[in-house]
Formats: C-alpha cells, sequence, structure tokens
C-alpha cells in the first residue's frame, strides 16, 4: 500500500474515493447544480396530477365513465365534454380520468414484480456467487435474449387476460434487467472497503446483507424502476391497445387508444387525449429517473 | 541545491500579490490571499503547506491551469518579463511545455494508458520544436536517458502499465524537460512513492537542475522534502503565506507560529522514541499474538511459480507493546496485517491470538475471536457505510457480538467517542461532516468499542496531515497506556514508526530482513536494507532543530 497524501481534505466533501485514488487537482471540478429545476418539477407535477385521477377521480369529474348517451356520441371538444365523446356517447374527459387508476395500478404491480423478483435475484447471485450467481445469471440470460414485450404478451396468453395479469407479464418480463443492474452493484458494494470492516467487527454475513449489501446497492435500481415505470405504462397500454391487457368497458388508457383506432382519420380525439396522457406520464418518469441518476452520480 | 545567488538578475518567476478564488454556488470562495513570490534562476522554491492550504491552486495559476471555476481575482504573475496573468490562452498553451512545465502528482493517472511511453514524451517536442521525426526520436532517446534509464529504445515501446510508479514518475519528468523550460512547477512529485524510490527521483531532479539551471517551484507537503531540497521556502496556511525565506534559516528559526508549529509536528527520524517507554521487561509481560511462518502464496496468472508475498514470518507481540511492520509497497505488510485479522487466509503457518491457534478455526469459529483483535484501515472514510452516522459505526461491533440493549449501546459508543476525544455531539453526524483526523478517530473509536486486547492499525496515519498525524499518534499512545492495548503498527514511514513502536520488524520482499527492538534497529540496524530505507528518509536537517527545540 502506497502513501495517499490529500485525502484529508475538509474543503472538498465529495472526496469519497477509494483508498487508493488521488484524484488529481489539475483537473477541472465537474460543476453541480443542485437548485431545483422547473424541468422536474413539471414531471413531478404530471405525475402529481396522474395520481390524484387515479386514486380521486370523482374530484375531477362528476360524469360516469361509462355511463352512454348515445345522442351524443362522437362529439368532438366543448366546453361540456373537454375531451369529446366516444362511439357510444360517453364523456372522454371522464373516462381518461377514471383510466388513469387502471394504467397507474397496472404499472405499480408490473414495477413492484420486476424490482422485488429482480432485486431478489441479483442480491443473492451478487452476494453468493459462485454456482448460485451462475445458475441464477443465465436464466436472466435467457430472459434477456428474449424481447421484453413478446415475452409479456407470452406470459399474458398463459395467465389469461387482464389488468393485472398483464402488469404481472410486464413486471415478470423487466425483472432480469433488475437483476442484471443489482447484481452489479452487489458485486461493488461487496468488495468495499466497510464491507471489509463489518467482517472484521464480526458481523454476521446475513446482517451485512441487510444493514450494508443491500440499502447501498439500490441506489441505481431505484432511478431504473422511475424509468421502468414509464415503460410499464406504455406496455400496459399496448397490451391493452391489442386486447391482451383491460377488458372493456374499462377505460385503461391504451384501450382507449385502441378504441378511437377506427376513428382516427375523422374523430381525432379519441386517440389524441389518452395517447397525450401516455406520452405525458412516461416522459415524467423519464424525467424524474434521469434526475435521480443524475443526483446519484455527479 | 544550487549555490548560485542571482538577486541581480530579473527573477525567473515574481508572483505579486496574487489572489484566487473559486466561484461555488454560495459566492467566490477565495483560496489564495495576497502570496507573493520570488524564484531567481536555477533555485528551488518550496511552496509547503497542509491540504487546502492552496499551494496547489498557486502552482495552477503559473501554468494557467486553474480548475474552470477558478479566477485569479488580484495580482501578477510574473515570468521572465511577462505577466501571465495578462495572457490570453494561446500565448499560455504556447508557454506550456516549453517555458514552463509540470511534474505532476500522482505518476498513475497522469500518462495516456493507451499510448507508448516514448510518443506521449515526443507529443512536447512536435508541439514546441520543428525538429523533424528522426531527430525527435533521438532526443526522446536522450531525454530517457537523461531521467535514468537504460535499455532505451525497448522503454520508447513500452506502455505506461508495464512500468513501476517511480518509473513512470521518471517519464512524467522527461516531459517536463523535453522542452528545456526555464520553469518546472512540481506538485508533490514524489508524494506516492516509496522513500527510496522518492529518494532517488528526488536526487534526478536535483542534478537535471544542476545541468540544466532550471527553477522550480517544489509544491509539498513534506517538510523534509522541502528542507533538503529547496533554497527557499514558502509556509502557506489558508491561502495565505505566513512566512518566507531562506531554507536554512526557516528551518533553522521559523518566525511564524504556524511555521513552529509544523515544525514541532514534522515527524522525522531523529526526533524522538517513545514519550515513555514502557518500563518492564520485555520477557516478563505475555505474549498476546504471535505468528509463526507465516507465509501466503499468490497464484499470478499466467506465471507458473507462485510467488511468495509473503515469506516464512514469524514475529510476538507483548501485551501493552507496539510491533511495526515497517517495509516499500509490495513487502508484504499488509498482507501480513490481513492475515492477522484473518481477511486473508495464510497459505502456511500459524497466528495465536492470547494463546489460540485460530489459523486452525473456522471462519466461523473465528468469528467470536475477531472481539479481541480489531482493525483500523488507513482511509477511514472508505472504511465507513456512507449512510451510517457515527453511532452506527461505532455501535456495529456491539451489535455483531452477543446481546446487548439499545440503551447499553449507546452508552458505550458515548464512551468510545469520548475515549477518542470526540464530542458526544458528534454522535448523529455523518463521516462526510468530519476531517480526515477526525474519521481516523471515529475508526479507533469503532476498533476500541468492543474492548480488544490487540489493534492492527494499517497505515493509521498515511493520509493525515502532519500536525493531524502527531495528534492522532498521541491519541494512540496514550489509549495503548491507559487501556494496556498491543499494537501492530503497518506504515512504509519510518519516522512516524519510530515514534511509536517498541519492536521492529523491516520486511522486504515477503520476508523480515530485521527484527528488534526500536532503539536497535533505528541506531545501529544489522540489515543493508534497514540502513538504505533509513539513508532515504528526507529532512534529517529537522532533526536538529527539533533536538534545540
Amino acid at each position: 500500500m502506497t502513501a495517499v497524501e490529500h485525502l484529508d481534505v475538509p474543503l472538498h466533501p465529495s472526496e469519497n474515493e477509494s483508498p487508493d485514488s488521488t484524484e488529481s487537482q489539475w483537473r477541472p471540478p465537474s460543476s453541480r447544480r443542485r437548485r431545483p429545476r422547473w424541468d422536474v418539477t413539471i414531471a413531478v407535477v404530471v405525475i402529481g396530477l396522474a395520481l390524484a385521477w387515479a386514486l380521486f377521480p370523482s374530484w375531477f369529474t362528476s360524469v360516469d365513465p361509462t355511463a352512454a348517451t348515445p345522442s351524443v356520441k362522437l362529439r368532438g371538444p366543448s366546453l361540456e365534454h373537454l375531451f369529446g365523446t366516444d362511439y357510444l356517447g360517453r364523456d372522454m374527459f371522464s373516462r381518461v380520468i377514471y383510466g388513469a387508476r387502471h394504467s397507474l395500478t397496472g404499472s405499480f404491480i408490473a414495477v413492484a414484480v420486476g424490482l422485488v423478483l429482480g432485486s431478489l435475484t441479483g442480491l443473492l447471485a451478487g452476494a453468493f456467487g459462485g454456482l448460485v450467481d451462475t445458475v441464477l445469471m443465465r436464466v436472466v440470460d435467457v430472459l434477456l435474449a428474449v424481447p421484453s414485450f413478446l415475452l409479456a404478451v407470452t406470459i399474458v396468453v398463459v395467465l389469461g387476460f387482464g389488468t393485472v395479469n398483464a402488469a404481472l407479464a410486464v413486471g415478470l418480463a423487466s425483472s432480469a434487467t433488475f437483476a442484471r443492474l443489482i447484481r452489479t452493484e452487489v458485486l461493488t458494494v461487496r468488495s468495499s472497503l466497510y464491507v471489509e470492516a463489518a467482517i472484521s467487527a464480526g458481523s454476521r454475513f446475513g446482517a451485512i446483507l441487510w444493514r450494508h449489501i443491500l440499502p447501498n446497492s439500490t441506489g441505481t435500481v431505484l432511478s431504473l424502476a422511475a424509468l421502468q415505470f414509464g415503460t410499464a405504462i406504455l406496455a400496459i397500454a399496448s397490451l391493452g391497445f391489442l386486447g391482451f391487457g383491460a377488458q372493456p368497458p374499462s377505460s385503461e388508457w391504451g384501450l382507449l387508444v385502441s378504441e378511437g383506432r377506427n376513428y382516427i382519420a375523422s374523430r381525432y380525439w379519441l386517440t389524441l387525449f389518452p395517447g397525450l396522457a401516455i406520452v405525458a406520464v412516461v416522459l415524467a418518469t423519464n424525467r424524474i429517473s434521469h434526475y435521480l441518476g443524475e443526483r446519484r452520480r455527479p | 541545491m544550487s549555490e548560485v545567488v542571482t538577486e541581480d538578475r530579473i527573477p525567473v518567476l515574481d508572483v505579486r500579490k496574487l489572489r484566487v478564488g473559486y466561484r461555488t454556488s454560495s459566492g467566490t470562495v477565495p483560496v489564495v490571499d495576497g502570496a507573493d513570490l520570488t524564484l531567481g534562476a536555477g533555485q528551488v522554491l518550496a511552496l509547503v503547506g497542509e491540504s487546502g492550504s492552496g499551494k496547489t491552486t498557486i502552482g495552477q495559476s503559473i501554468l494557467g491551469l486553474l480548475a474552470a471555476n477558478g479566477d485569479v481575482l488580484a495580482g501578477e504573475i510574473w515570468h521572465a518579463g511577462e505577466n501571465l496573468v495578462a495572457a490570453g490562452t494561446d500565448r499560455m498553451r504556447a508557454l506550456r511545455g516549453s517555458r514552463i512545465s509540470l511534474i505532476p502528482q500522482d505518476p498513475t493517472v497522469s500518462l495516456n494508458p493507451i499510448k507508448r511511453i516514448g510518443p506521449q514524451i515526443e507529443d512536447v517536442l512536435k508541439l514546441h520544436t520543428d525538429e523533424n521525426r528522426a531527430t525527435r526520436r533521438d532526443h526522446v532517446h536522450r531525454l530517457l536517458e537523461q531521467v535514468g534509464f537504460t535499455d532505451v529504445p525497448r522503454r520508447y515501446r513500452q506502455y505506461p502499465h508495464e512500468l513501476s510508479g517511480g518509473m513512470r514518475q521518471r517519464v512524467l519528468i522527461a516531459i517536463a524537460i523535453a522542452g528545456d523550460p526555464d520553469l518546472i512547477v512540481a506538485d508533490e512529485p514524489t508524494s506516492g512513492l516509496d522513500v527510496t524510490v522518492q529518494k532517488r527521483i528526488l536526487d534526478l531532479l536535483d542534478e537535471l537542475r544542476d545541468r540544466t539551471g532550471t527553477s522550480m517551484v517544489l509544491i509539498t507537503h513534506d517538510l523534509g522534502v522541502a528542507a533538503d531540497r529547496s533554497d527557499r521556502i514558502a509556509v502557506m496556511r489558508a491561502g495565505e503565506i505566513v512566512e518566507q525565506g531562506e531554507t536554512r534559516s526557516v528551518i533553522a528559526d521559523p518566525a511564524h507560529d504556524y511555521s513552529q508549529h509544523l515544525l514541532r509536528s514534522a515527524p522525522t527520524l531523529s526526533r524522538r522514541t517513545r514519550i515513555e517507554p514502557p518500563t518492564a521487561q520485555d520477557s516478563e509481560t505475555p505474549v498476546v499474538l504471535s505468528a509463526r511462518h507465516l507465509t501466503k502464496q499468490f497464484t499470478v496468472p499466467g506465471a507458473r511459480a507462485a510467488v511468495n508475498a509473503v515469506d516464512d514470518v514469524s514475529f510476538d507481540v507483548r501485551r501493552g507493546r507496539t510491533l511495526s511492520i515497517v517495509g516499500e509497497s509490495g513487502s508484504g505488510k499488509s498482507t501480513t496485517a490481513r492475515m492477522l485479522v484473518r481477511l486473508t487466509e495464510p497459505t502456511s503457518g500459524a497466528i495465536e491470538i492470547l494463546g489460540t491457534d485460530v489459523t486452525a478455526l473456522s471462519r466461523r469459529q473465528f468469528r467470536r475471536h475477531r472481539r479481541d483483535i480489531q482493525i483500523v484501515y488507513q482511509n477511514p472514510y472508505a472504511a465507513f457505510d456512507p449512510r451510517f452516522d457515527l453511532f452506527s459505526i461505532i455501535e456495529e461491533p456491539l451489535r455483531a457480538h452477543g446481546n446487548t440493549t439499545r440503551a447499553e449501546r449507546t452508552a458505550r459508543v458515548r464512551r468510545a467517542l469520548d475515549e477518542v476525544a470526540l464530542p458526544a455531539a458528534y454522535i448523529e453526524r455523518k463521516p462526510s461532516e468530519l476531517s480526515g483526523g477526525q474519521r481516523q478517530r471515529v475508526a479507533i473509536a469503532r476498533a476500541l468499542v468492543l474492548e480488544p486486547k490487540i489493534v492492527v492499525l494499517d497505515e493509521p496515519v498515511s493520509a493525515l496531515d502532519v500536525s493531524v498525524q502527531d495528534q492522532i499518534l498521541a491519541l494512540l499512545d496514550r489509549l495503548q497506556r491507559e487501556l494496556d492495548l498491543s499494537y501492530v503498527f503497518i506504515s512504509h514511514d519510518l519516522a512516524v514508526v519510530r515514534a511509536i513502536s517498541d519492536h521492529v520488524a523491516v520486511m522486504n520482499q515477503g520476508k523480515i530482513v530485521e527484527y528488534g527492538a526500536a532503539e536497535q534497529v533505528f541506531t545501529d540496524p544489522a540489515a543493508d536494507y534497514t540502513a538504505e530505507l533509513l539513508a532515504a528518509i528526507p529532512g534529517r536537517g529537522l532533526g536538529a532543530h527539533n533536538n534545540t527545540d
């Protein structure tokens, strides 16, 4: 071990490198921005609004999303029907708001399944190593080799159609990505000096896994989860669009787009508004995910 | 050292009332505040100070290499009749490498890893001379010879990873002198190197300067290096030059309080041995830790034979005493330390802790014995979980051993903090809020909270500034006497070792080449290698001052 000077710099709190890195002081430091940013703020507002729609739809509209009024079918946006009406005369504004519940619940389930299953797999593989690692990671490789949407379609066909099953399928398909990522993190953390210090303090393997390795490996995974949330909304909407997900009369966003497809040339509002809702939420989650990642690695 | 005094000529470097600041989110923070420096032709000016004192910033200002958020706020930097502060980017680019050059701090990261070293030196010639290809190549060969390489054509084609740290530093020196500059800024040119390598590199720099008459700004934290190798010293503290003058007079009779403080805390060979050597006869104190014929083999991929990183090492540590294991990088001292705490399994040999042969135990069985032997690392910050506060850090060993209630643990954590002289209010702080010295105190508190009999200290003060080093050594000394601890002290720094050891084992290439009482090893070394190590330590001149202090 060689002498490392200049680690004792209380002026620079960012000096948390490994013991051997004498970061050259001759390179310009990357400037860090820590003030609130408008793009992230907008993203948070969008997600907040979507969540509010999902949780308390009646706060935003008093119209029943399934109440059909054939006399006003296929009306364009107006003050009475902000997003227009569909082919049965149902209020699209109300349907989009109520649809948030299906889309978001599905995404939450999908991300939760992917996160928990994937993290567990990655944690076990990374922490135990050896045969456990080899077996688990080959399974993950197979999952990664199949396009995840195709995989989700296959799974949902086996499980049966419906929002929850579609969510499970998307979650399962995304778990491989989580597993890969967290395994890499676990390997880094496992070889860190503080884990070694915990071993020499006499801590048990389980305690080290739970107190050090898991919490320190989840940072990047959380930003991936945010990213996956957007992907999951898209995947669930796609499954809904193809008819594998939520079934009518549900107003899941993908299903709404699918139903409006036949009128796309003349009745744009049937596809535009649910489509915009999907795009807004996906963009917002991507933005937040990016922000989380940025904050972790300045 | 150059004895030429050239007061009547224009100084090579004349820094006047230099102020440099860094723009941060909370405004401009001044880092250098009103620095005045002069440097004559062929002279060496040592810029001495602790971390954060602004010495590197001055070097960067001279070269026009300040970080993107750094600004020269006021003042002038005159180099051979030209004010560098007013010079534009293009002008500075033309000067750098030809008239003014840099020897960077860390040779391991300062060369391009995917480019052969010859062409890396040649780049300077391409930029600043009109030599053709063939003469350039000859020139590079000459430069490599000048910095002490033999077998030059082969070196020319080698990649940085094929060279040792000292050799890479020679390459960087070759790059620095390639343009035949009249001013070299050397930023801690030897701080990562072993003492014997450091001596050879500094000798080389002296020799090159004698030949070419180049001036040098030597930025260093090591007063010993400054005392040995400079004509003038400027002592910096918190952005200000507190004292400047002829090296000899500053060392012999420092005027400023801070210079005196630095000199007092500088560990030098002749400074002292243990403050109070324990009185009891060695044979009467029981052995708490003994290593018998410890060997560790590493199989290197590609190599046919296994390498003995540690080769048949035996020693005893007695209660309340310190055994230091000294050696340069690659000597096997750290591997030995890791085997003692079972972070590395020995290939053969035995370790007895408090009379139990622990090498016979499985890792699971050994866990119980860990409360008797704890380790403190060189870099405490990396050894703390970044999410933990001090309480969680120090509490961890207690959670690992036995059933304690939270109240008991809290009480013991508080006691441990008190033992290492940290305020109890720090218990909720994160390590990132502490200074390097405070962090090492926390690491010591964590090691002591289980009340171990033996503490393995792996380079515990090498990453610290000298004055902090001094405090930590004093703390270790006090704790040893209060708690009757035994230390295994791993270090490359003989001066530090002398201050704390009762016994010393000198390691070289995996073997113990000398083992004995500290006083005897330092005053009358039996092995040639020990003598060589002792001779390489900078700052012999400092000792004289300290003795009369």
